[in-house]
């Protein structure tokens, strides 16, 4: 069986001025299904960069990417459109809801593009997908009205409503505290444990670990790909976490992967 | 995405800004406005003039003195032809278009009764005048030709002249009324037919014969003009012809000169009326086109702003997949609505200011479903047209670049 994802020799410049940054010189990187990959690497290596050439965002110099057995480096830009509508999801740093539009309808997003989905099964597949963050009493509410923790839920529930193959995450937790990074990290393993493969950027190292994979770029080049050694439990972790802190924290209790 | 979802998120961007909504939309709204006002008030006014051109009777044709060119009303008395009854007895026998013709004597004059004061036109005509403009009696009878003849002292009023006298509704028949002093009777009163294109009270006039006219009230000789009609409406320019050739020869003016009378018919003076009305039609245009264009870039303008303003907006729905058309039909829709909804309350901002015309100055004041129909079409056009460019701009922009975008 084929990898999900094969990029060969991606690279990527760009031209400031006088100067030429070689952000991608060369990446080959092949994740298979069910992967739970975490990017690590100093600034400006150029993760960001390969996240959005893997995201279908951005389009490299030269290189080969196939994804679910689709040649993407030669698809047009409707087609683009629809790999990035039914086989991934995207979850920003800046989280990058729509304001002034409630998170029942900021996850129906992807589906209203979708073009075969009525309006009514969308909204019953988004309460779904906010369920599934621990989110659906949220559902009416607008992202000034959630925290930091929540509104990335909600990004991560948009991300993975119209069932991706891949959903790519480019440092997810940069913008949250640390419990509240667990409890994103949380409903990664969580999405993970029920199949979806992820790809997730950080610099974190304490973040990594919840990955099965750590990948690290340097320069434009991965440098080091290798299995984690000891995958910690974002739940565990997360009980651990000092009560005091918790009964502060804003967010309410996951519901993610507990029965109702 | 669904047309409903678009409608959706339209609705939603211009009510988040609703006084730059409504500021953008007022070129649109006073643009249409004004449409649907102007074309109102035009085509009462045309309707008016036409019914009343209609009302002088279709095929009536008038000869005045004084040459076309120099307009007899800076013509000198004696300057130009006059006229005499001879000639218009000529014109009776010799031209065979004609159906009917009168002399016509116009004079100012005071008329007295029953301790009322009315000074009124009275005008001086053969019988056959009312035949020729088709004006038929509310009550009583015309004078007759032998009445004419002997230059009898009796008249025919119009309904203001008998409402002045005699009282509102009355009806004066057989009663007398002093002209300039001369008594004369009254034979009839005539059905009223209101104001003429002018604004004139066309029932405000006295009829009486030619002859007592000329000779008892204006005591000269001449013929102010003539009023005649054709056999047919389609016979009018034959009978005009004949008229101008016969009055050349009896005027003793030499062949291919400048007559100094002018033959005027009715449907001149409704072809006249209607390039007019055409003229007027050219100018509302194009001030509905302007104003169109004025906001319409206003629309161009702010969809623009919108488009950067949600650069950021448009790379996430990239990113979720919407695609280009999705892009470019969203901001599409958003422009239209600005431009219909300023076309809609354009309409009723229109009709209001009609029907205010209408009750201020007394005209009639037609809303035509069409001019609503087109007002509306040319706000859309406005709409797509210009919100095509901003739409395509914000549908080519590339994910990251919008991403990225602050
Ligand atoms: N749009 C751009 N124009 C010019 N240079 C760019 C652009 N985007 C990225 N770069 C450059 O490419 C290099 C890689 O950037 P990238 O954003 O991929 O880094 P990163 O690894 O994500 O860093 P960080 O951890 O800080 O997010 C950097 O040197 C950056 O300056
Ligand atoms: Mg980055």
């Amino acid at each position: 069986m084929t990898a999900l994802l094969a990029v060969k020799g991606l690279v990527k410049t760009y031209q400031l001025g006088e100067t030429t940054v070689h952000a991608l010189q060369g990446v080959d990187l092949q994740i298979e299904r069910g992967e739970f990959v975490a990017i690590g690497g100093p600034s400006g290596s150029g993760k960001s960069t390969l996240m959005n050439i893997l995201g279908c965002l951005d389009v490299p110099d030269s290189g080969e990417y196939r994804l679910d057995g689709e040649p993407v480096q030669d698809l047009g830009a409707d087609e683009l459109a629809r790999v990035r509508n039914r086989k991934l999801g995207f979850v920003f740093q800046s989280f990058n809801l729509l304001a002034r539009t409630t998170a029942l309808e900021n996850v129906e997003l992807p589906l209203l593009y979708r073009g075969e989905v009525s309006p009514a099964q969308a909204q019953e597949r988004a309460l779904e997908s906010l369920a599934k963050v621990g989110l659906q009493e949220r559902a009416q509410h607008y992202p000034n009205q959630l925290s930091g923790g929540q509104q990335q839920r909600v990004a991560i529930a948009r991300s993975m409503v119209n069932d991706p193959v891949l959903i790519l995450a480019d440092e997810p937790t940069g913008n949250l505290d640390t419990r509240t990074s667990l409890e994103i990290m949380q409903v990664f393993q969580d999405l993970n444990a029920n199949g979806i493969t992820i790809v997730l950027v950080t610099h974190e190292p304490d973040i990594a670990v919840f990955a099965k994979r750590q990948v690290v770029v340097r320069d434009g080049k991965i440098t080091r790909d290798e299995p984690t050694p000891n995958v910690s439990n974002a739940r565990e972790e997360l009980a651990k976490f000092p009560l005091v802190e918790a009964a502060a924290s804003p967010t309410e209790p996951l519901l993610v992967g507990k029965a109702d | 995405m669904r047309f409903a979802g678009l409608i959706h998120i339209a609705w939603r961007s211009l009510a988040r800004n609703k006084m730059r909504s409504f500021l953008t939309m007022l070129g649109v709204i006073i643009g249409v406005a004004a449409v649907i006002a102007m074309l109102a008030v035009g085509r009462g006014a045309g309707e008016t003039m036409n019914s009343s051109i209609a009302g002088l009777g279709s095929n009536v044709i008038n000869v005045f003195p004084g040459s076309r060119t120099q307009g007899p009303a800076r013509m000198e008395a004696g300057a130009s032809s006059r006229f005499r009854e001879e000639d218009v007895a000529a014109v009776r026998k010799e031209a065979g278009a004609i159906l009917y013709i009168t002399p016509v004597a116009r004079s100012q004059a005071q008329l007295k009764a029953g301790g009322q004061n009315w000074r009124t036109s009275v005008l001086g005509a053969y019988p056959e005048y009312l035949s020729i403009r088709q004006w038929p009696l509310t009550s009583g009878a015309a004078y007759t030709v032998s009445e004419e003849r002997g230059a009898a002292k009796v008249c025919v009023i119009g309904r203001t002249v008998a409402d002045n006298l005699f009282g509102a509704g009355s009806d004066p028949t057989g009663l007398s009324v002093r002209i300039n002093n001369l008594p004369f009777r009254i034979l009839g009163v005539l059905e009223s037919k209101g104001q003429n294109s002018f604004g004139q009270d066309q029932d405000d006039i006295v009829l009486a014969p030619f002859s007592t006219v000329q000779k008892k009230v204006l005591g000269n000789l001449y013929v102010s003009s003539m009023m005649a009609s054709a056999v047919s409406e389609a016979a009018m320019p034959e009978a005009a012809q004949q008229i101008t050739e016969i009055l050349l020869r009896r005027l003793r003016l030499p062949p291919g000169a400048e007559p100094d009378f002018t033959v005027r018919t009715q449907t001149e003076i409704a072809a006249a009326a209607n390039a007019i009305s055409g003229a007027l039609t050219v100018l509302l245009s194009s001030i509905a086109g302007i104003s169109l264009l004025v906001g319409g870039i206003g629309i161009m303008n702010i969809m623009l702003v919108s488009v950067t303003e949600r650069t950021r907006e448009i790379g996430l729905r990239l990113a979720v997949g919407a695609r280009g058309r999705d892009i470019l039909l969203q901001f599409l829709v958003e422009a239209m609505a600005i431009s219909l909804v300023g076309g809609l309350i354009g309409v009723g901002l229109g009709i209001g200011v009609a029907a205010v015309l209408a009750g201020a100055q007394g005209w009639a004041v037609k809303v035509s479903v069409s001019s609503v129909a087109v007002a509306f079409a040319f706000s859309a056009a406005t709409g797509m047209f210009f919100g095509w460019w901003p739409a395509r701009k914000a549908a080519r922009l590339n994910p990251i670049d919008a991403l990225r975008y602050e």
